[in-house]
């Protein structure tokens, strides 16, 4: 007896090219179309698109709105101007990270202003019951979830804006990166937002979930001779990886803050109060015991999630999110580890499967691309 | 070798034996479904020549940029010899998987466990239930 997968509106698509799908969070994902390290390659070099609908997307409306996400993230939301887009997190009353999120500022084409948060698909019913508790002292705010009516397509890469600027109304040049824009995409309403989670330049759009299909294809019709091919799940991950990014349920949990994280940007404390702000005033003053590292390895071996990191010997933390880097041709892992151990890679070792192997620890990210 | 006329394992690795004067010689590889299933593949681990195994010892490892996959004795005997080229040309492994991609020969010392193993055809039923 297995639970019915929830299917984007691309999953026949993905079927249909032989994608080999997978269980994430409650959906049936492709985690790859032909390898891992193609696609990844692709996204470096050239562009690829990727079905990321299944990522939670809340809008909230009301005048209230503002002050209510304001209320519940750790970034200032009342200041943000419609088009501006941040990152930011979750936190429960300890300070602990219930998700990390975008939070959107939007205005309509007829001048609406709302607030969008695209969510991890694993904490969308969280957030939810989440926000529901929190929405009674803010009268007339409204959430809606949209997650199922709109599909979520991401184009990466450094080719990516070259390929969407003929299908879009409004040049996505134009765009700074961390702001979006309702605009249209072959007449039809769209989102375009210049965010992603590859390290690469690129957008984001949110689409009619009716016209995903479509959209979809003109995107890989009008990349193909510029090299752009779907990817999946596989190739986000390693590419995220290399881009030194974290990933709820790996780097990111609710017994982990955010300091720890190294997501102190993400956290204003200065003049504001949101859920968990006390306990992370005094978190933020006391020293962190263990913080999130990035570590590379010689060889060929892989360092996989929960592998123990060692110092002469002794466990001193261990590997969240662990790949063979396409770009960097070696093994590389974020990790968590002491923070005495975390100024010096004297002596660490990742322990690959009773084999203790020597780490380096290296400034995260990994990878970051030539910014023109 | 013709894939059709080998045994496998539950766990995809294939084996030939070849009789030479009553002595058993198994040649063991991995199936052309299990190298597609793992794609990408990053390192591999070998033997040496000499090592025991009993049928279902682990003798090596294959990883992909996913994932590690354990290499299985089909049957039990002492390694005669490595194919020492793979590690360093693991595209062999998905080109050529049941002939240049040979991983281990074994000199048979118990053939007991041959008949738990499946024939082509099970195998491939295995496999298209496994994806």
């Amino acid at each position: 007896m297995t639970t019915a997968l929830a299917h984007t509106p691309l999953h026949a698509w993905h079927k249909d090219q032989g994608a080999r799908l997978v269980d994430f969070a409650g959906w049936s994902m492709p985690v790859q179309y032909t390898s891992i390290v193609a696609e990844h390659v692709a996204t470096r070099t050239a562009a690829s698109v990727f079905d990321i609908s299944h990522m939670g997307r809340l809008r909230f409306d009301g005048d209230n709105a503002a002050a209510f996400l304001d209320h519940l993230l750790t970034r200032r939301v009342t200041d943000m101007e419609p088009g501006q887009i941040r990152y930011a997190l979750l936190t429960n009353d300890q300070g602990g990270i219930l998700d990390d999120v975008l939070v959107y500022h939007l205005e309509s084409p007829h001048g609406a202003r709302y607030f969008l948060l695209v969510v991890n698909a694993s904490n969308r019913g969280k957030v939810i019951a989440w926000a529901q508790s929190q929405l009674a002292t803010f009268p007339g705010v409204t959430m809606q979830d949209r997650t199922t009516d709109t599909a979520m397509i991401a184009l990466q890469g450094p080719a990516a804006l070259e390929i969407i600027d003929p299908l879009l109304d409004s040049s996505p040049a134009n765009l700074k990166y961390y702001t979006g824009v309702v605009t249209r995409q072959m007449k039809k309403v769209c989102i375009v937002s210049r965010t992603g989670y590859t390290g690469e330049d690129g957008c984001e759009l949110i689409i009619k979930a009716s016209e995903a299909v479509q959209v979809w294809n003109n995107l890989l019709m009008a990349g193909r001779d510029r090299g752009c091919i779907a990817a999946g799940l596989g190739a986000r991950d390693t590419l995220r990886l290399e881009a030194g990014m974290p990933l709820y349920g790996h780097e990111l949990n609710e017994e982990i803050t955010p300091f720890q994280a190294g997501l102190g940007f993400a956290v204003n404390l200065a003049e504001r109060e949101f859920v968990g702000h006390q306990k992370l005033r005094t978190i933020r003053e006391t020293a962190e015991h263990q913080r999130r590292v990035g570590l590379s390895l010689t060889g060929r071996r892989v360092p996989r999630e929960n592998y123990p990191v060692l110092n002469s010997g002794q466990q001193v933390g261990h590997v969240t999110s662990g790949t063979f880097s396409p770009t960097l041709n070696k093994p590389i892992a974020m990790a968590y580890i002491n923070a005495a151990n975390a100024e010096s890679d004297h002596g660490l070792e990742i322990d690959i499967r009773g084999k203790p192997t020597p780490a380096t620890l290296v400034p995260l990210p990994f990878y970051s691309r030539n910014r023109k | 070798m013709n894939p059709e006329e080998l045994l496998y394992c539950e766990t995809h690795e294939w084996v030939s034996i070849t009789d030479e004067g009553g002595s058993k010689t198994a040649t063991v590889g991995i199936s052309k479904f299990a190298v597609e299933q793992l794609t990408d593949l990053v390192f591999m681990e070998l033997p040496e020549p000499g090592a025991e195994v009993a049928a279902g010892d682990e003798f090596g490892e294959v990883e992909s940029v996913k994932a590690v996959s354990s290499l299985y004795a089909p049957v039990a005997g002492k390694i005669l010899e490595v194919n020492h080229d793979l590690p360093n040309n693991l595209e062999t492994l998905s080109e050529d998987p049941y002939d240049k991609g040979w991983i281990i020969r074994l000199a048979v010392s118990d053939d007991s466990a041959l008949s738990t193993l499946l024939d082509y055809q099970a195998y491939q039923k295995q496999c298209a239930a496994e994806e």
